[in-house]
């Protein structure tokens, strides 16, 4: 039989035990917060210029060779995308092994080793535009993993943990972009990350570092010094996608409508 | 209480400890939110770093400037001047010492990236000087009557 008093007592005790929040409960861990604190330092973006862009593919080649990615499986961080469009109006876009090799072929790759001729006269307008990670500042990638093996750093960077990702692709079909694949060795998630290795050095990407035309450049968002900066904030850009709200970091200059 | 109260809970207890211990085991001791907050900083912090150790391959113009300064300044004049020398020379990784010599791209596949002819208007690639390697001396290297390092000059011989 339960009195008035001892129900008033327990409601009060289950009532006081539901308001505890579990965070209360975690251990306190002080390499923890040394993970939680704030950095100040850059923040990186990059810049393509689509209108100087000629599709010779050399930083596809760069890219794959530096960032060990196997050279000859169909997987690219960065590739290169031609468009042609014609004056019946179609476009018509292919990129032939990411472009590792640049357009060896006139016609355009529209697989199964089918070529698709477009005589010159049809063309209306042609061009090339680079593509690689966005490096968003809402990375719709790093939200769905389940493990917290991909994460954004405080440069803006993100990153895949290669021993921590088990793998599961959420990521892969989670990038609005396609930027990401499967790695054919380590068998975890693989992205575009700027060449860490290298922008934290002072040194460019390795992609910036072969292209010829200054179609590609890498920047600090944080310094108004910067001319990548510079030209991001005073010419007129564009991002990829931009109604996904992903907020991507990869600027264009001479970005055409036919552009997804 | 009655014990037939307690003792599943006894168990729901033993389980939720067993759960926290085998988590701190598991879970790397630089596991945190970092710098971006839960949704996109859940992270190890030392996979940064493992990041930045990555070797670099491409060490760029600069680096070969300091040994090979004449084929540096002959590029620099020529209309090729913007092309990094590991764009067809490899990359120099820890050249001289590993790899001694490095290899070298004289196909006509490597000339034939910017130089195959597309007339693509709207696009630089349109008024670039261009051939068709189906029908351009086919078989021959195009380093054969072209200097790379200068293509005003001729043929591959010094």
């Amino acid at each position: 039989m339960i009195t008035r008093r001892s129900f008033c007592k327990k409601s009060l005790l289950i009532a006081g035990g539901l308001a505890v929040p579990l965070a209360a409960l975690e251990l306190f861990d002080p390499r923890k917060l040394l993970a939680e604190k704030d950095q100040k330092g850059p923040r990186w973006v990059f810049l393509v210029d689509t209108r100087k862009c000629v599709g010779c593919g050399f930083c596809v080649k760069g890219c794959k060779v530096e960032n060990e990615v196997p050279y000859d499986a169909n997987v690219t961080r960065t590739w290169v995308e031609r468009y042609v469009v014609t004056n019946d109006g179609k476009t018509h876009i292919d990129s032939p092994k990411g472009a590792r090799d640049g357009f060896p072929e006139k016609g355009i790759d529209i697989g199964h080793g089918k070529l698709e001729e477009i005589r010159d006269e049809d063309i209306e307008k042609a061009f090339f535009v680079p593509k690689l990670c966005n490096q968003c500042d809402n990375p719709p990638c790093v939200q769905v993993c389940p493990v917290g093996a991909t994460y954004q750093t405080a440069d803006g960077v993100v990153l895949v943990d290669r021993k921590w990702c088990i793998g599961c692709g959420y990521c892969i079909m989670g990038c609005p972009y396609g930027v990401r694949f499967f790695h054919p060795v380590y068998h975890v998630a693989e992205k575009c990350n700027f060449c860490y290795h290298r922008i934290t050095k002072g040194m460019q990407t390795a992609c910036v570092d072969s292209c010829a035309f200054g179609a590609r450049r890498v920047g600090n968002l944080r310094d108004p010094e910067d001319p990548v900066t510079k030209v991001i904030m005073t010419e007129r850009v564009n991002v990829l996608k931009e109604e996904y709200g992903t907020k991507p970091q990869v600027f264009y200059l001479g970005l055409s409508k036919e552009v997804k | 209480m009655k014990s037939h109260v307690w003792r599943p809970l006894f168990v729901v207890l033993v389980v939720i400890a067993l759960v926290l211990v085998a988590r701190k085991l598991l879970v790397p001791a630089d596991f945190g939110v970092g710098a971006r907050g839960y949704m996109y900083g859940w992270h190890r912090a030392g996979n940064e770093q493992q990041w930045k150790e990555v070797a670099v391959k491409y060490k760029t113009a600069q680096h070969c400037m300091q040994c090979h300064r004449d084929k540096y300044d002959e590029m620099k004049e020529s209309p090729h001047r913007n092309i990094n020398c590991e764009n067809c020379h490899g990359p120099a990784l820890n050249h001289p010492d590993d790899p001694h010599t490095l290899t070298m791209d004289r196909s006509r596949e490597l000339c034939a990236r910017c130089h195959t002819r597309l007339p693509y208007p709207g696009s630089n690639r349109g008024v670039m000087k261009g051939i068709d390697p189906k029908t351009h001396n086919v078989g021959l290297d195009c380093v054969t009557c072209h200097w790379p390092h200068d293509p005003r000059k001729e043929g591959h011989k010094r």
